[in-house]
C-alpha cells in the first residue's frame, strides 16, 4: 500500500508496510460492512405512507446478539492487531540488533548535524566526520544512532526507512536501522520546534561499501587536515 | 419517585414579578440559562469564523506557497505557527466545547427534565463571563508584540515555555491563561450540568427516564472535571517556567519535557471523549425522532459510554509512543488503546440497529445526524492505524494524524452542532428554517469536506508530516501531483466555506420571520422541551411537567399517534 | 429569587452538598496532578533530599495542629448550625478563620526565612514545586477563609444554615490537601 507510493528501503519498512496493510484490510472490511449496511437501512427504512416504524427495545437477547457478536468479533480483530503490533513495535524500537557502526544525530532550530565515525569505525575519535544536514551510510549495515537535541524537541523521521524518533533535550535516545537500498532520501523533523520547523529538511545518503568508504576517505582526510592546522 | 408537586411550588416561579427586563439585565447579564445558551452559542459561533479564517490563510499558503492570501497578506513561517496553534486550539475550547457542551447543556437540561432553570442561576452566569473572558484573553494574544503564540495547540515545552525558542513571550502566556480560564469556565458551569440533572428532575422521571443527550453531557461535564486537574497543575508550572524561570520543564536545570506531554495528554485524551459523547447525544436524540423509532438498546448504550469514559484515562500515552518514552510502555498503551475502540464500534452498531424498521423521514437534522455517523465511522477506523504502535511509527506526526481527527472532530463539532442547532431552532425561536437551504447547505458542507481530508489521509500515508508551512523543501514531497493535492484541498476548503453562507442566510431569514410558525412541537417529539412553548417563556412552563414514561416511546403498535410524549399521563 | 429547580432533590442529597463535593473533587484532580508530578521528581532527583533537608518540619507540624484544629471548629459550628443555632455557629466559624489566620502567619515566616537564606523559587526544582503547592493551597486557605466570613455573616442572622456545612467541607478538603503536602514537603528528607 505505502510501498507503491514510498520506497520501502529498511529492513524492518516492509514489516510495517504489512502491519500497515493488515490494519487496512480488516478496518476496511468493517468500515465498508457499517457503512453499506447503514446506507442499506437508510435506503430500505425511508418513510412511506401508511407504513409505521416497528416498536423494537433492543433488550430482549435476540435482539442484542445483533450487538454482541459483531462485538466479539472486533474484539478478536483487535487482538490480532495488537499482536502484530506489538511484534513490529518490539523489533523497531526495543530489540537493538548489534550494530556496525554507531552514528550521532544532533538537532536543533533548525538544522541536523551528524557525526560518522572515520575511517576507524569508532566515534568519538579524531576522524570523526561532522556534517550537517547530509547523513551518509552504508547499505545492508546494521547502524545504531544516538539521537539528541540542542534546544527543544525534534524527531528525527526517514519516510523511507518507515523510522521516526523524538529527540529530546536533556537525553540521548539510541534507535537503530539498516539500508536494504542505496540512493538520497529525506529526512523530515517530526516534531515542531519553532518558526524554522518547515525548513529543517535533511538528506540521507545511501551508499554501496565502496563509495562510502571513499566518502569516509576524502572527509576524514579534510577533518585531519584541519585538525592539524595552527 | 413520582410525588405529585404540591400546588405552592408549581405556581411560585410566577410569584416574582420580574419588573420590565432593561436589555442589560435581559440580554447581558442574565441568569436565564436559555440565555446564557444563546451567549455561549453565539459566542463558539463567533470563534469558529475566526478558527475557519485560520484555516483559509494556512491552507491557501500551502496550496499557493509565497503567494499573498486575500484577506490576510503573506503568510509568514511565523504566521502559520501561529495560524496551526490557534486554529486547533479555538475549535477544540471555543467551538466544540462551548457549543456542545455548554449552549446545547444549557439550553436543554432544564427544559428536557422538567424544570424551570438550572439549580445555580449565578453560578452559571459567572462561568460564561469566565468563558467570554478566555475568548478575549486568547483574542488579544494575536495582537500582542510578537504576535499569537505558535507552538501547536499542544504546546510541548521547551518551545512553549523560552521565549527564546518561540519568539512569542507574551502570545505564548496570554495563549497559556485563555485556556486555563476556559477551563475554569468550564468546571463552574460543570457544576450546574452535573447537580440539576440529578437532583432537580420532574417528578417521575427515573434514571432511564433521562434523554441520552442529558446523560452524554453529564458524563461529559464529570469527564472533563476528573481528567483536567494535571493540566491545570502542568498549565500553571508552564506559565511559570515562561514568567519566572522556574525549570519544572527545562532540561538544562535538570527539568522534564515528557513530564509535560503525560500531563496534557492525560487530559487531551478524554477530552476527544468530552466532545464527543454530547455529539453522539444530539444524534441520538434527532436519529429517534426522525426514524420514528425507540432507541435500539438504551440501557446498553448508557453502559458503553460510562465503560468509554472509564477507558478513556488508560490510553493517553498512544499519543507519546515515540516520544522517547519506555518503548515497553507503549506496549501497554497499544492494548487499552485498542480495547477502547470496542465500546465505540458498540455505540456505532447500536446507531444503525436504531434505524432498522425505521420509518426515516429526511429533514435538514436527520441528514446531518446520518451524516455524522457515517463520517465518524471513517475517523473511528482510522484511529485504529495510529493506536497500533509498530504503525504508529510511521503515521506520527504525519498528516495522516490530521485527517484522522478532521474525521472524528468535524463530525464532531460541526457536523453534531448543526444537527443539533437545525433541529432545536424551532424550539429556541419559535419559527422554522427553511428545508431547502438547510439541505443545500448540509450537501455543500459535507461533499467538500470529503474532497479536503481524503488527499490528505493520501498524503500522510506517503510521508507527509505536519506543522510545515512549504512543501517545496522536501524534494520528495514537491512533485506536482502532490502539489495537486494540496490544491485540491484547499479550493474544496473554499468551497465549503462559501456554502456557510447559505447557512447564515437561512438562519436570518427564519430569525426575522414575523410569523412563530413552529409551534410547540413541530417534529411530534416525545421529550419534555417539547411540551412547552416556542421558545420557552421565562421559567419554561407555567406548570411544572410530570414525566409518566422514557423518552424514545415511539411508533407503539397500540397507539394511534407514533409518538408518546414523557409527560402525557397513560 | 431561586429557581424551583434549586428545591428539588431526585437523589434525597440536597444541591448545595452535591456542588461543594463537585468542587471539592475538581480540586482532588488538579492537587493530584500536582502532587503526582512532584512525586515522580523526587523519585528521579534523590538529591533532592539536600534542599528538602531546609524544610521546618516543626513549623509544618504546627500548621498541621492548627489546621485540625480549626477543622474541629469548623465541625462544631456545622454541628450548632444543626442545632439552628446561627449565632454559635458564626461563632466558631470565625473561630476557623483565626485558624487560617494563624496558619498564614506561620507559613509567611517560613516562606521569609527560606527565601533569605536563598531557597527562592527558581534556586532548584524542589523548590519550585515546594512554593507552587504551598502556594496554592494558601491561596485556597484565603479563598476559604473569605467565603467562610460571609457565610458567618448569614448565619449569625440564623439565615443560610445549610451553608455552615458546605463551607465545612470545602474546609476539610483544604485541611486534607495539607496533610499530603506535610509528609512530601516537610518529614519526606
Amino acid at each position: 500500500m505505502i510501498g507503491q507510493y514510498v520506497e520501502t528501503l529498511s529492513t524492518y519498512a516492509s514489516d510495517i508496510d504489512n502491519l500497515i496493510l493488515s490494519i487496512g484490510v480488516l478496518v476496511g472490511f468493517w468500515l465498508i460492512l457499517c457503512e453499506v449496511i447503514f446506507f442499506y437501512f437508510i435506503f430500505r427504512f425511508r418513510a412511506k405512507d401508511g407504513q409505521r416504524a416497528k416498536y423494537i427495545t433492543g433488550e430482549e437477547a435476540t435482539q442484542k446478539r445483533w450487538i454482541s457478536y459483531p462485538h466479539l468479533l472486533v474484539l478478536v480483530c483487535d487482538v490480532f492487531i495488537v499482536v502484530f503490533a506489538v511484534k513490529v513495535w518490539y523489533d523497531v524500537k526495543q530489540q537493538l540488533p548489534e550494530p556496525y557502526e554507531t552514528v550521532r544525530i544532533v538537532s536543533q532550530q533548525w538544522a541536523w548535524s551528524f557525526v560518522h565515525p572515520g575511517a576507524d569505525h569508532e566515534l568519538g575519535t579524531a576522524d570523526d566526520i561532522k556534517t550537517v544536514d547530509e547523513l551518509h551510510i552504508e547499505v545492508g549495515k546494521v547502524y545504531h544512532f544516538k539521537l539528541e537535541a540542542r534546544d527543544v524537541l525534534h524527531s528525527f523521521s526517514v519516510p523511507v526507512f518507515r523510522l521516526k524518533q523524538d529527540a529530546v533535550p536533556g537525553r540521548v535516545i539510541t534507535g537503530w536501522f539498516e539500508a536494504t537500498g542505496t540512493g538520497t532520501y529525506d529526512i523530515q523533523c517530526a516534531e515542531i520546534c519553532g518558526i524554522g520547523h518547515g525548513v529543517m529538511a535533511a538528506r540521507i545518503v545511501i551508499e554501496s561499501a565502496e563509495r562510502h568508504a571513499a566518502w569516509v576517505a576524502e572527509q576524514s582526510s579534510i577533518t585531519l587536515a584541519a585538525a592539524n592546522q595552527p | 419517585m413520582a410525588e405529585p408537586i404540591p400546588a405552592e411550588e408549581m405556581h411560585a416561579h410566577d410569584d416574582h414579578h420580574h419588573a420590565e427586563q432593561s436589555f442589560w439585565s435581559k440580554y447581558v447579564f442574565s441568569t436565564d440559562h436559555k440565555m446564557i445558551a444563546m451567549q455561549y452559542m453565539f459566542t463558539g459561533m463567533a470563534m469558529a469564523l475566526i478558527g475557519g479564517f485560520m484555516a483559509y490563510a494556512f491552507r491557501m499558503q500551502l496550496a499557493f506557497p509565497g503567494v499573498d492570501v486575500p484577506g490576510y497578506g503573506t503568510v509568514t513561517a511565523a504566521d502559520y505557527n501561529a495560524l496551526i496553534t490557534n486554529h486547533g486550539t479555538i475549535m477544540i475550547f471555543w467551538v466544540a466545547m462551548p457549543v456542545l457542551i455548554a449552549a446545547f447543556g444549557n439550553f436543554l437540561i432544564p427544559l428536557m427534565i422538567g424544570c424551570d432553570d438550572m439549580v445555580f442561576p449565578r453560578v452559571n452566569r459567572l462561568s460564561y463571563q469566565i468563558f467570554l473572558l478566555s475568548a478575549i484573553v486568547l483574542i488579544v494574544s494575536f495582537f500582542v508584540p510578537g504576535g499569537g503564540f505558535g507552538g501547536a495547540w499542544t504546546a510541548y515545552p521547551p518551545l512553549s515555555a523560552k521565549a527564546e525558542y518561540n519568539l512569542t513571550s507574551l502570545g505564548s502566556s496570554f495563549w497559556l491563561v485563555a485556556v486555563a480560564l476556559e477551563f475554569i469556565a468550564f468546571l463552574l458551569g460543570g457544576i450546574n450540568f452535573v447537580t440539576t440533572v440529578m437532583n432537580a428532575r420532574a417528578p417521575g422521571m427515573k434514571m432511564f427516564d433521562i434523554p441520552l443527550v442529558v446523560w452524554m453531557i453529564v458524563v461529559a461535564s464529570i469527564l472533563f472535571m476528573a481528567s483536567v486537574g494535571p493540566l491545570i497543575a502542568g498549565a500553571v508550572m508552564l506559565f511559570m517556567d515562561q514568567n519566572i524561570g522556574t525549570a519544572f520543564f527545562d532540561p538544562d536545570k535538570g527539568g522534564d519535557p515528557i513530564l509535560w506531554q503525560h500531563l496534557f495528554w492525560f487530559f487531551g485524551h478524554p477530552e476527544v471523549y468530552v466532545v464527543l459523547l454530547p455529539a453522539m447525544g444530539i444524534t441520538a436524540e434527532i436519529m429517534c425522532v426522525f426514524a420514528r423509532k425507540k432507541m435500539f438498546a438504551y440501557k446498553t448504550f448508557l453502559y458503553t459510554t460510562f465503560a468509554t469514559a472509564v477507558l478513556s484515562f488508560t490510553v493517553w500515552a498512544h499519543h507519546q509512543f515515540i516520544a522517547g518514552i519506555d518503548p515497553r510502555m507503549a506496549n501497554i498503551f497499544t492494548v487499552t488503546t485498542l480495547l477502547i475502540s470496542i465500546p465505540i464500534a458498540e455505540m456505532c452498531f447500536i446507531y444503525i440497529a436504531t434505524l432498522y424498521g425505521g420509518s426515516i423521514r429526511f429533514t435538514t437534522p436527520m441528514l446531518w445526524a446520518l451524516a455524522f455517523v457515517a463520517e465518524f465511522m471513517i475517523g473511528g477506523v482510522t484511529g485504529i492505524f495510529l493506536g497500533a504502535s509498530g504503525a504508529d511509527i510511521y503515521f506520527h506526526d504525519t498528516y495522516f494524524v490530521l485527517a484522522h481527527f478532521h474525521y472524528t472532530f468535524f463530525p464532531i463539532a460541526i457536523i453534531g452542532s448543526f444537527a443539533g442547532f437545525t433541529y432545536w431552532f424551532p424550539k429556541m425561536f419559535g419559527k422554522m428554517m427553511n428545508e431547502t437551504l438547510g439541505k443545500i447547505h448540509f450537501w455543500g458542507t459535507v461533499i467538500p469536506f470529503n474532497c479536503i481530508f481524503i488527499p490528505l489521509f493520501f498524503l500522510g500515508g506517503i510521508g507527509q508530516h505536519r506543522r510545515i508551512y512549504n512543501y517545496q523543501h522536501f524534494p520528495e514531497l514537491a512533485g506536482p501531483e502532490m502539489q495537486d493535492l494540496r490544491i485540491f484541498a484547499t479550493v474544496s476548503l473554499l468551497v465549503m466555506l462559501a456554502f456557510q453562507l447559505v447557512f447564515f442566510y437561512n438562519c436570518f431569514i427564519s430569525w426575522r420571520k414575523k410569523e412563530k410558525d413552529a409551534g410547540p412541537n413541530p417534529w411530534k417529539a416525545n421529550t419534555l422541551e417539547w411540551t412547552t412553548e416556542s421558545p420557552p417563556p421565562h421559567g419554561n412552563w407555567t406548570e411544572l411537567p410530570t414525566v409518566y414514561r422514557g423518552p424514545y416511546e415511539y411508533s407503539l403498535p397500540d397507539r394511534e399517534e407514533d409518538y408518546f410524549p414523557q409527560n402525557v399521563p397513560s | 429569587m431561586r429557581p424551583i429547580a434549586n428545591t428539588r432533590s431526585a437523589t434525597g442529597i440536597p444541591t448545595g452538598r452535591l456542588a461543594i463535593w463537585w468542587v471539592v473533587a475538581s480540586e482532588i484532580v488538579i492537587f493530584g496532578g500536582l502532587l503526582v508530578s512532584y512525586i515522580m521528581y523526587r523519585i528521579a532527583h534523590p538529591e533532592w533530599s539536600e534542599q528538602a533537608a531546609n524544610t521546618n518540619v516543626w513549623l509544618g507540624g504546627l500548621n498541621t495542629f492548627v489546621l485540625l484544629t480549626s477543622s474541629l471548629s469548623a465541625v462544631l459550628a456545622h454541628k450548632a448550625a444543626v442545632e439552628g443555632d446561627g449565632p454559635k455557629a458564626a461563632k466558631l466559624l470565625y473561630a476557623t478563620c483565626v485558624g487560617a489566620v494563624a496558619f498564614l502567619v506561620v507559613k509567611s515566616f517560613e516562606w521569609t526565612t527560606e527565601i533569605t537564606h536563598g531557597y527562592t523559587i527558581t534556586s532548584n526544582t524542589f523548590w519550585s514545586f515546594y512554593y507552587t503547592a504551598t502556594g496554592l493551597h494558601g491561596l485556597h486557605v484565603i479563598a476559604g477563609a473569605i467565603i467562610m466570613l460571609i457565610v458567618a455573616q448569614t448565619a449569625k442572622k440564623n439565615l443560610e444554615l445549610h451553608r455552615v456545612e458546605l463551607i465545612g467541607i470545602y474546609w476539610h478538603f483544604v485541611d486534607i490537601v495539607w496533610i499530603f503536602l506535610f509528609p512530601l514537603l516537610y518529614i519526606a528528607k
